[in-house]
């Protein structure tokens, strides 16, 4: 096996990062995959908490990184699918306990085991964002369809560019399609216009993502829920396979315009 | 000495208009029949020839340089030019239709031709979009093959030229150049500043397309591209 390292990031905080990678995680792993997830924001650690898997927390990143467990302590199975595992960030630390050069050589290790491995990004552009970038082979950047997050994006797809870690691809998280009809929210054409970069998914905004976050059981479980759904065909575009993208609402050439704005993108 | 000019020397050269043929000075009839036989002795080498002649001081008249081309051109040799420095003989050759200069390139005749090869001004060239948070400087002019996003910033000294949608930051004549413009496909920017004068544009009333920005009065100026307005 060769992971795939997947960096998920997004400038802006607050616009699903956490939720994203939790979500894709599960979804690979579901799929038969096996998938290992780092928690890369050092201090303010919450996929353990999406996850549930906050109580099984006894080694981390940190600890990891400064020698005093091995990897394999670090990762933390998850109790519903085997194959999926969690390295989380120390809480009691911060950004800088980690470099970016310690997160190249920890993916390096982990690349021959598992089949994906998933980096949450912290929000900012600075050590954070830096160290979760170094060892990636792919971004996703992970928007809401708002000004200011789409700015951060811009942002983003730059650095990432400049790192020559790119192309990056985009997720539109958050859409709600009410909104957007009304005029009242940037449709997913408005996003990508400005962005230009290849989009992978669009997930509409869904009260069962919250919930699902509380209970500890993320969203993706449930292919029943539209957001489940979304993130399950995000995880079958990662593996390789064309899965068209779902209509959010009856507006049917809404959507067969994205897919055509899609395809001749790089 | 008297057994040196006797014998008078006959130098043959090729040149571009054929043969150039300098004799030495002395009795004319000499020199010419001392010619005529080394012409003959080189009948082949001679024959067809378009023969300059120096003549050096000798004087000579129409009717002695006349016969001479008569016999030259029995020969099977054009005289076309008679040198001398001697204005007579030059009269007589000119009487004779021959000319008295090899060179007929006039010395003022070359002109310079027009210079159509412009230098330029030093200029910067990017082809990409820029993303936020990066910046173009330059001494110069910038052009932008692409977007320039908000949150991007180009500052030139002379003209910001954008081949693509302008919605960033630009400053065109940053030291205060007042002639420098400001041009995009689509203008709807964040700040525009030309030299010292800045404006924040209103973008909701904005039709895309080609315009330029410019100072008039002191003041910023949006006008759109017309083909027609030289």
């Amino acid at each position: 096996m060769t992971a795939k390292v997947v960096t998920v990031t997004s400038g802006k905080g607050g616009v699903g990062k956490t939720t994203t990678t939790a979500n894709l995680a599960v979804a690979l792993a579901a799929l038969g995959d096996k998938v290992v997830c780092i928690d890369g924001d050092i201090g303010l650690r919450n996929l353990d908490v999406i996850l549930g898997l906050e109580n099984r927390i006894v080694y981390d990143l940190v600890d990891v990184v400064e020698g005093r467990c091995r990897l394999r302590q670090a990762m933390i199975r998850d109790k519903r699918l085997e194959e999926l595992y969690l390295i989380p960030a120390a809480q009691t630390r911060d950004k800088s306990a980690v470099s970016p050069s310690d997160m190249v050589h920890l993916c390096d290790e982990l690349r021959p085991e598992v089949d994906w491995v998933l980096i949450d990004s912290p929000a900012g552009i600075e050590r954070g964002f830096r160290n979760a970038l170094a060892p990636a082979d792919m971004a996703l950047v992970v928007t809401n369809p708002e000004i200011s997050a789409v700015r951060d994006a811009d942002r983003i797809i730059g650095l990432i560019e400049a790192e020559e870690k790119g192309p990056a691809r985009l997720i539109i998280n958050r859409l709600n399609p009410v909104l957007v009809k009304r005029g009242d929210m940037l449709n997913a054409e408005d996003v990508l216009e400005l962005l230009a970069i290849q989009l992978i998914g669009i997930v509409p905004e869904d009260e069962n993502v919250v919930v699902s976050a509380n209970r500890g059981s993320p969203v993706a479980f449930d292919l029943k829920t539209r957001a489940g759904l979304a993130f399950q065909n995000i995880a079958r575009r990662l593996k390789g396979e064309e899965v068209p993208f779902m209509p959010l609402d009856d507006k049917d050439d809404f959507f067969s315009r994205i897919s055509r704005m899609m395809r001749p993108g790089g | 000495m008297a057994e040196l000019s006797a014998r008078p020397t006959i130098q043959i050269k090729g040149i571009r208009e054929g043969l150039l043929v300098t004799l030495s000075d002395g009795d004319w009839l000499t020199v010419q029949n001392a010619l005529l036989v080394q012409i003959e002795e080189q009948r082949s080498f001679f024959q067809g020839a378009k023969l300059a002649l120096d003549v050096g001081n000798a004087i000579l008249h129409a009717a002695e340089l006349g016969s001479l081309r008569d016999k030259l051109s029995d020969k099977g040799i054009s005289l076309w030019a008679v040198i001398s420095n001697s204005p007579t003989t030059d009269t007589a050759s000119q009487l004779l239709g021959l000319a008295t200069r090899l060179n007929t390139v006039r010395p003022d005749r070359s002109i310079k031709s027009i210079d159509t090869s412009l230098d330029g001004e030093a200029a910067v060239m990017v082809q990409r979009n820029l993303r936020s948070g990066f910046t173009i400087n330059f001494e110069g002019h910038v052009c932008v093959m692409g977007d320039v996003n908000p949150g991007a910033e180009i500052r030139a000294s002379g003209n910001v030229i954008i081949w693509g949608r302008l919605k960033g930051g630009a400053h065109a004549g940053e030291g205060g150049n007042g002639n420098a413009v400001v041009c995009a496909l689509d203008m709807t920017p964040t700040v525009l500043r030309i030299a010292d004068v800045e404006m924040i544009v209103d973008n909701r009333k904005h039709k895309p397309g080609p315009q330029i920005a410019r100072l008039v009065n002191g003041k910023i100026e949006v006008q759109t591209w017309d083909p027609k307005e030289r």
